[in-house]
């Protein structure tokens, strides 16, 4: 079922974090969109603010401490997130877009059995009693492959292993047939058998049940076979984004050739080191007049370090935040070899 | 080049060529961190300072100590004076609180007997927390059976209620005197602290910056200096800061029991039993010494709260 | 789970016999003896018979051979130095009854405010509610039990005149002391309740319920209580054991012929074979209510009913 339709649109969005030593804009105005069914991958360090977008889309960060700020605009199914109320918040969350976290371990209520929190949304947002729901929630062990469904319904977290939480976490996440699923760093605490196994089911669950996904990693190697579009955020700014195949093969951008860079090759033979970046990303707390990756870049030019850059269309969906795309730049190619891929 | 991109330009102010220069990554550059980092110590006193509560505590107790030290000087009268003329007088312009049933000035007695809590207070809570430190990083460094049998041991003592143990030895010395009170009162005092230092002890001993320090080789006496004991500090801190109320307040409750200082010394708790068999009458003889122990006990806990939240590392935002 | 009980239960015999043993010994270890105290102005002739009476012209080890094996046969712990003739396991049942009665509704009373306290001041954080509610915790904690007894007596008995000052047998001399002992429980369950309250609404698995649809109020009900709630089980073993033993002060404030009051007079008197037996008593029966209390702790936390 391809459509072009649009469940959800992110425009300006700007997310604050009020400390002690002061503002830390973790986000700074980030624009994106999700169709129907479509799979999209938000990739960079940790810090860069992938994983607070993620949590505003569902309004899930904790005023007064985090602030979205008011020119954000969230519009997921023709509605304004920003505008629900608690009540309409509660009936939106685990209905038409629900979460899974990173850490498996502590993400599922340990005084809780499985089957009850995965009951929970069921009863919440299906009007199930508790019977179907109880039927409902082994339904749902069974589809994310947990052998013995029946007894596990009734296990408490600690009785299982990581990947089989993970798998409980992703049931409970797709219980109500949401139209969005975030994942936020869904293998990171995993064991790399494990990792595979968790992304060949949420692969498998994403064309059984069409849910559109946002992949958040700071792991290329895990969007590689997973994510339709791809998006390079860096210091609370998309660098560059566009379709797995753009981002892999044609990448534009110094930032993204450098994570590229730092992922192993298959099958590399000679004893080429990985590439390692140096420095540390900008401190969100000043302000950023500047391309937030120069002081790190190897490309950097005397502009990016007056400007940030305006992003650049190279085609419908590749889009470049770089000075390198002005017409007046010196033409450099990526050092980093796709042939070795 | 696309349409969109020739928009763009067109937006854009014309822009030098030279700007388009590559000048690449200036290695120098990377080294100045732009915000200015603080230290832990730095910033446990920045969040220590902006606690009200913790610094009225530890005011309201420097000007109490301040009158513990000099009170009995200011008061113009001795604490053993026996005045037959001035009983149970309520207080004035003469006394300041008031005198007791032998015309003792209480003002003076009030001072002087915080005297003794307050050393109770400090001695008992520093020799039980070096006691304790001592023991817990002792089982904490051999570990193993040493470990298992020092715990067992500290698991039996803490498993009596405190104050019986406390009794128990105070009868059993049956002395009386500040000395065998602070034996009955630190006898068992030191088992928390020694779990808590044991416990810190073992959970750094497997930390990163510890087992990196090892690898290092760095010498263990320079681990457990540089990391061990800075680390392991603040937790001291903030215990002994808590067990000072808790010793003033068991001094307080032998004395009063009447297993505590014996006259012509005396202390808060004394004071307080004293007062008590006239309490219908003379209420004020028991408020003075009263309101001392518990603002006494009320600051100490409040500058603990308040230096537990600027010392935890883990509430640093 | 079988295996963590007989454990338990073995570790606790071994801890009685050291705290007995460490009692007995101690008690005996007092120079001269524990009878030369009172009996310093006996004859010669009436001293002996005291002596033997008691059995201390025996060795202090076979003396607690015979102390052990009463106790176990019997259930005795001897007789009272100061009142011959007078059984002290007697006394301390007699005695404990009277204790329970103030100290487990201060202990009710004190368990649902300072909950419900708790609750308030965590999901009140840094409001006024959380502030009157942390004033009130430690001003329970600081302030000590005599001085807030004797205040309380002062206002309602001597001032008001609504409640007797002093006194047993009336359901009216049972308010004040209940009240006065109810405040430590207060201020220590309001604490504890709010801290773990606050260290369970910062966990992950909040955040999932959260993202699941749940409202406020439902995670608080159904995510956060529970979690917050069982750790404050393991403080309940020291309270339950204190409800026997009976606050020392505050019974002897309020007049009440509990065992703290008796506890404090044979300490007084120095009535060394009431003492022994009062603190093995005590002693016991802390341990006894702390394995009870982990015990049930195991069976309702699921995290350590496998382990």
């Amino acid at each position: 079922m391809e459509t072009n339709e649009k469940i959800l649109e992110v425009e300006n969005l700007h997310v604050s974090f009020h400390t002690y030593a002061g503002e830390v804009k973790a986000v700074r105005g980030v624009d994106f969109e999700l169709k129907r069914g479509e799979t999209l991958a938000f990739v960079g360090e940790s810090g860069c603010g992938k994983s607070v977008t993620a949590k505003s889309i569902m309004r899930l960060l904790k005023p007064p401490v985090a602030e979205i700020k008011p020119e954000s605009r969230i519009i997921c199914n023709g509605r304004d997130v920003m505008k629900m109320t608690g009540k309409e918040l509660y009936a939106f969350r685990g209905d038409e877009i629900s979460m899974i976290f990173q850490d498996p371990m502590t993400s599922l209520n340990p005084t809780m059995k499985v089957g009850k929190q995965i009951m929970e949304s069921l009863m919440l947002h299906r009007n199930m009693n508790k019977k179907e729901a109880r039927e409902e929630a082994v339904r749902m062990l069974k589809m994310v492959n947990i052998p013995g469904a029946e007894k596990r319904v009734d296990n408490y977290p600690h009785e299982m292993s990581g990947g089989m939480r993970q798998r409980v976490m992703i049931a409970m996440a797709l219980a109500c047939n949401p139209k969005i699923l975030i994942a936020d760093e869904p293998t990171t605490a995993l064991d790399v058998t494990i990792q595979a196994q968790i992304m060949d089911l949420m692969r498998e669950l994403k064309e059984k049940m069409n849910t559109a996904i946002i992949l958040v990693t700071h792991d290329l190697g895990v969007v590689a076979n997973f994510a339709d579009r791809i998006q390079v955020m860096y210091a609370g700014q998309i660098l560059e984004r566009g379709t797995a195949k753009e981002i892999f093969y044609e990448s534009r951008h110094p930032y993204t050739w450098a994570l590229l860079s730092s992922v192993p090759k298959k099958g590399n033979e000679s004893k080429e080191e990985l590439y390692a970046l140096k420095g540390t990303p900008p401190d969100l707390i000043l302000p950023l007049n500047e391309c937030p990756f120069a002081s790190r870049c190897e490309y950097c030019m005397g502009i990016c370090k007056e400007q940030n850059p305006m992003e650049t269309s190279i085609t419908d969906t590749h889009k470049v935040s770089c000075w390198l795309m002005h017409p007046k730049a010196p033409k450099v190619k990526s050092f980093y070899d796709r042939e070795g891929r | 080049m696309t349409a969109e991109n020739k928009r763009n330009e067109a937006m854009m102010p014309d822009i030098p060529d030279e700007k388009f220069t590559i000048i690449g990554i200036d290695e120098n550059a990377g080294e100045v961190l732009a915000r200015k980092r603080i230290s832990y110590w730095q910033d446990a006193w920045r969040r220590f300072r902006e606690n009200k509560i913790a610094l009225v505590a530890a005011v309201i107790l420097i000007v109490m100590i301040f009158f513990i030290i000099f009170g009995p000087m200011i008061s113009g009268y001795e604490f053993e004076e026996i005045d037959n003329t001035a009983i149970n007088q309520g207080p004035s312009a003469k006394h300041w609180f008031g005198t007791d049933n032998l015309g003792r000035d209480l003002f003076a007695r009030v001072w002087q007997a915080g005297r003794v809590s307050l050393i109770i207070g400090l001695v008992g809570a520093f020799v039980a927390s070096i006691v304790g430190s001592i023991y817990g990083g002792i089982a904490a460094y051999f570990g193993g059976v040493v470990d298992d049998i020092m715990m067992r041991i500290v698991e039996i003592l803490l498993s009596v209620p405190y104050l019986l143990i406390v009794i128990l030895i105070s009868v059993i010395t049956d002395s009386k005197s500040l000395g065998t009170m602070l034996v009955a009162l630190t006898l068992t005092g030191w088992c928390g602290i020694a779990r808590i230092v044991r416990g810190q002890m073992l959970q750094l001993k497997s930390q990163e910056f510890v087992l990196a320090a090892n690898a290092l080789g760095v010498s263990p006496i320079r681990i457990i200096l540089k990391h061990m004991i800075p680390n392991t500090m603040s937790l001291i801190i903030v215990a002994i800061t808590f067990d000072i109320p808790g010793y003033i307040f068991s001094e307080a409750f032998l004395s009063y029991v009447g297993l505590g200082i014996q006259a012509p010394q005396t202390s808060w708790g004394a004071l307080c039993a004293a007062a008590q068999q006239n309490f219908m009458f003379y209420p004020y003889q028991l408020l003075f010494p009263g309101i001392m122990i518990a603002l006494t006990m009320l600051s100490f806990t409040l500058l603990g709260d308040g230096l537990r939240d600027a010392l935890d590392p883990k509430q640093r935002k | 789970m079988k295996k963590y009980i007989i454990k338990r239960i073995i570790y606790m015999l071994i801890t009685m016999l050291i705290i007995t043993a460490a009692t007995f010994f101690l008690m005996h270890s007092i120079p001269g003896d524990p009878l030369s105290y009172m009996a310093r102005n006996l004859p010669e002739q009436t001293r002996e018979n005291y002596y033997a009476t008691y059995g201390l012209d025996k060795p202090v080890f076979e003396q607690f051979i015979i102390f052990m094996k009463n106790l176990l046969t019997e259930g005795s712990l001897g007789e009272s130095l100061r009142y011959p003739g007078r059984s002290i396991t007697d006394t301390i049942l007699q005695n404990s009854r009277v204790s329970v009665v103030p100290g487990g509704l201060a202990l009710i009373f004190g368990l649902i405010i300072g909950i419900i306290l708790g609750i308030i001041a965590a999901l009140k954080k840094n409001k006024w509610p959380d502030y009157v509610v942390m004033f009130i915790a430690i001003v329970g904690i600081t302030v000590p039990v005599f001085i807030l007894a004797s205040l309380f007596q002062y206002v309602f008995a001597v001032r008001l005149q609504i409640l007797p000052t002093q006194g047993w047998g009336q359901p009216e001399n049972i308010i004040l002391p209940a009240v006065v002992m109810s405040f430590g429980t207060i201020a220590t369950y309001a604490r504890y309740v709010k801290s773990n309250m606050l260290d369970v609404m910062g966990q992950d698995y909040i955040l999932t319920a959260e993202a699941k649809g749940v409202s406020r109020f439902n995670v608080i009900k159904k995510h956060v209580l529970r979690n917050a709630f069982l750790p404050c089980i393991t403080l309940l073993g020291g309270q339950i054991s204190g409800i026997f033993t009976g606050s020392f002060v505050v019974e002897k404030i309020f007049g009440i012929p509990g065992l703290g009051f008796y506890y404090i007079s044979s300490i007084n008197d120095r009535d060394y074979t009431m003492i022994i037996g009062t603190t093995i008593f005590a002693a016991g029966l802390f341990i006894l209510a702390q394995l009870i209390i982990d015990i049930a702790y195991s069976l309702l936390d699921p995290r350590i009913r496998v382990q």
